[in-house]
């Protein structure tokens, strides 16, 4: 997917966000949407169970609007967390520019944690995507649980971070972190721009 | 309520130095063409340094050069004044309406922005509304944009999209400049000693270092005695000041919650703008560096058009390698022809073909043959009967080169003036740019032949010439007896002849009574006009005398004059000579001579003759052993004094 488009003058950046299920995903996509002033957002699309849970997936479209003379514009996608539904996440994962994983502070998660993380590698791989150089960002939510739940953001480093990229622990239902999240990861997205611009 | 530009602030009164050479040249770049090299224009410096100095001259100069062209200087304290202004009675869309109408916006001291939010975002909505405009806003802060505290991030994305530049603390030398143009601005006088000993003061801005030099200029005001450097530092001992501090009360506040998608809106176009448009900052850092360096930059200013950055970095690449090229042939021309490396075409990285043709042109040529001398120019040639159908025949030629008398062949004893014309002609026909004069002695040419066979580069040697637009040589007598050099000559001679270029002779006999010159080099001059130019008739001689005399002296006395003139001389020479002894000798009595005085001079013992007055002129003393010619000037008639005659004993 061309991220910069120089001869429509278009900046188009498709973020996913990843992680295992019930780690709030969707949650950082609704307070986003929240915030964002509503001529700037276009309909977030939640496909959901009865019970809920992301079935297919969010998605998200921002319109950032002209910036530096280019229409750019931001795709937020989320992708279901249960381990039954990989088709649909690999299918989301394809084409993305930059990845939050949102993994779930809480002790007892750390396993669903790092089958996701895996998950997520073996999916790039077969998208044949380069995991070192894909823009990631960890976000650590939950972290407004009563800290004997919780791992800390140090030790959630630890377990999951091998690469030492940016980390956020966040409390997604009240936005702590949320945008910081978004920020990060638009940032390394942008960051690629110049190299990967046609020369 | 903005301000009025201070007219002594202009670029005539500031000094330039490494500190702040950068900065200048942008400034000087946007006064000559206000919104089309730098939008915005962000000049940051410590206060002191001048940038109030550079904003105003920046309009100085853009109102010089663009009469009514609507330029407004304001502060940035004023701005917001009147912005508070505006909106307490409802003016606001007003004041924006009168902003947007100045063709170049001076905005100073913009660090005061810190906290300011709504002025930000209204200096934002100026910024947008003049650079939509192509007009020009220019900028000073006393901190580069990137540190003035809580700058909305859109606005640094505005400043770095222009051009931020910096003035550093002038160096020692700057200093030194400085002090002596303001010092001699207020008349004071200073020994140099004193202004060094100033300027070794370690100040940290202009404005110190300015009232250290107001403390000199008082107390040299209330002084008897000049001041001397050490008086100068025992005075300023102390008074220095210290460097001022900038550093403002940090706050410490927790960034506030606000508006959380404009601050991320704002994060990401800092960003877009960094990567995607950071190709336009590295476009713009080379045209300031190579138009600093005095290199046309077009083909630089031309990408900052591009929609697309296709192959910008490969194009300053390009650049900076022809720029490296032109510096080359540059090199090569000095080597060749000095003269011509100041030739633009060696600062047009666009012209790099023809640069390229010029200097192999200058080496296939080689180096240039020698000019005329400019010492020498018809209208110090003083008109006489003597001389008169010579200088008509030179007008003619210079109206006319190599049509109407070619050769011109100009025949009379030594010091009558023939080397002076012909250099006269010489100097006429180079005024045309397209024009090369070969104009040199016959001595010179043999040497020059001589010098090309040892080094086997006679083919060269000739070209030089032939590509001589006009040859003009002197003292061509010398040539009798020299079978190689009549035979070069006589070549040279058919081949500029057929292209009708130019040619003159200066002979001290006419040709035919010139023995050891060819007969076919004798025909070809008589071919042409032979000239006799003789001494000077007694007019002349008048015209002459009193020509010098007036130069010299306010009141000339006939009788002098005619004195000098009716002494027994037969050239110009020495009626120039006669001249000058009178001058010697009246400067070292101080006084202006009167008849008695040079009757007394004159009629006295003649002083020794100059032996290096004589070594002048190649032909007094190199006279062939072949050629010999009716010259009084080449015979010595009397021995000079004893003294003067090298005896030699051998053994």
């Amino acid at each position: 997917m061309s991220l910069v488009n120089f001869t429509t003058r278009e900046i188009t950046c498709k973020i996913v966000y990843y992680g295992p299920g019930r780690s709030g995903k969707t949650t950082n996509l609704q307070y986003v949407y929240g915030r964002v002033p509503e001529d700037r957002r276009g309909r977030m699309v939640s496909l959901a169970t009865e019970t809920e849970r992301t079935l297919f997936f969010d998605f998200l479209p921002l319109e950032l609007g002209t910036i530096s003379g280019f229409t750019t514009r931001f795709h937020l996608y989320t992708v279901p967390g249960q381990v039954y539904y990989n088709s649909t996440r690999k299918l989301v994962l394809q084409g993305a520019d930059g990845v939050v994983f949102v993994a779930d502070s809480q002790a007892r998660q750390l396993d669903q944690n790092i089958e996701s993380l895996q998950n997520l590698q073996a999916n790039l791989i077969e998208l044949d995507e380069d995991a070192r150089s894909m823009p990631l960002v960890f976000q650590y939510n939950k972290q407004d649980l009563p800290s004997d739940l919780i791992l800390t953001p140090d030790e959630l480093d630890q377990a999951l971070n091998f690469w030492g990229v940016p980390s956020f622990p966040s409390d997604a239902l009240r936005g702590e972190g949320v945008f910081e999240t978004l920020r990060a990861v638009s940032e390394l997205v942008l960051r690629r721009l110049s190299q990967e611009a046609p020369a | 309520m903005t301000e009025e530009l201070n007219p002594r602030f202009n670029f005539g009164t500031l000094v330039v130095g490494a500190a702040n050479r950068l900065a200048v040249t942008a400034a000087r770049t946007v006064g000559e063409s206000p919104g089309t090299a730098y939008n915005p224009l962000f000049i940051y410096g410590e206060s002191g340094l001048g940038k109030t100095h550079l904003l105003m001259a920046i309009g100085q100069l853009a109102q010089q050069l663009q009469p009514g062209i609507d330029v407004e200087y304001v502060t940035l304290d004023e701005f917001v004044e009147l912005y508070h202004a505006a909106v307490s009675a409802g003016q606001s869309e007003a004041l924006r309406a009168r902003f947007g109408r100045v063709d170049v916006l001076l905005v100073d001291d913009v660090h005061f922005l810190t906290h300011r939010r709504e002025m930000q975002a209204e200096l934002l909505r100026i910024i947008e509304q003049i650079q939509a405009a192509n007009k020009q806003i220019v900028m000073s802060s006393d901190r580069p944009p990137a540190e003035i505290q809580e700058l909305d991030d859109r606005l640094l994305v505005r400043f770095d999209g222009g051009l931020v530049v910096d003035i550093d603390v002038p160096d020692y030398e700057t200093r030194l400049a400085i002090l002596k143009r303001r010092a001699s601005e207020r008349g004071a006088q200073f020994d140099q000693s004193v202004l060094e000993e100033v300027a070794r003061f370690d100040v940290q801005n202009v404005r110190e270092l300015l009232g250290l030099l107001n403390r000199l200029v008082a107390y040299q005001a209330v002084s008897e005695i000049p001041l001397t450097a050490d008086a100068a530092n025992q005075l300023l001992a102390g008074e220095a000041p210290s460097r001022p501090s900038f550093v403002e009360p940090q706050p410490v506040a927790e960034p506030p919650r606000g508006d959380e998608f404009e601050e991320f809106l704002s994060g990401v176009t800092f960003t877009v703008h960094e990567q995607v448009e950071a190709w336009r900052s590295r476009v713009a850092d080379a045209i300031v560096r190579w138009g600093g360096e005095g290199y046309r930059t077009d083909r630089l200013e031309g990408l900052l058009e591009l929609e697309v950055p296709s192959g910008v970095e490969r194009a300053i690449r390009d650049f900076e390698r022809d720029v490296d090229r032109l510096r080359s042939f540059q090199r090569a021309m000095a080597r060749v022809d000095p003269h011509r490396v100041s030739d633009p075409i060696f600062h047009d990285p666009d012209r790099l073909d023809e640069a390229d043709a010029l200097v192999q042109a200058a080496l296939r040529e080689g180096r240039p043959p020698p000019g005329p001398s400019e010492a020498w120019t018809l209208e110090a040639l003083v008109v006489g009967d003597s001389n008169k159908v010579a200088l008509n025949s030179a007008n003619a030629v210079v109206a006319a080169p190599g049509t109407i008398y070619n050769p011109l062949v100009l025949v009379g004893p030594s010091g009558v003036g023939k080397t002076h014309l012909m250099h006269a002609i010489g100097n006429q026909l180079a005024g045309d740019p397209n024009v090369r004069v070969a104009c040199l002695s016959a001595q010179q040419f043999v040497d020059e032949l001589l010098d090309a066979i040892d080094g086997d580069r006679v083919e060269a040697w000739r070209k030089r010439y032939r590509s001589a637009s006009a040859l003009l040589l002197d003292d061509v007598h010398l040539l009798a007896g020299k079978e190689r050099s009549q035979e070069e000559l006589f070549h040279l001679f058919n081949t500029l002849y057929a292209e009708q270029r130019q040619l003159i002779f200066t002979l001290l006999a006419p040709p035919r009574e010139v023995e050891g010159l060819d007969d076919r080099m004798i025909s070809r001059f008589e071919g042409g006009l032979v000239v006799p130019m003789t001494a000077p008739d007694r007019a002349l001689r008048r015209s002459i005398v009193r020509q010098k005399l007036e130069a010299k002296y306010h009141d000339v006395f006939d009788s002098v004059v005619d004195y000098i003139a009716d002494q027994p001389v037969d050239s110009v020479r020495a009626v120039v000579n006669l001249v000058q002894r009178v001058f010697r000798a009246a400067q070292a009595e101080d006084r202006e001579p009167d008849l008695a005085f040079v009757t007394a001079l004159l009629e006295g013992a003649a002083p020794a003759p100059h032996r290096t007055a004589q070594r002048v002129r190649t032909s007094g003393i190199l006279i062939s052993p072949v050629g010999s010619v009716r010259s009084r000037e080449k015979v010595v008639w009397d021995w000079p004094d004893q003294s003067d005659r090298v005896i030699e004993e051998y053994a």
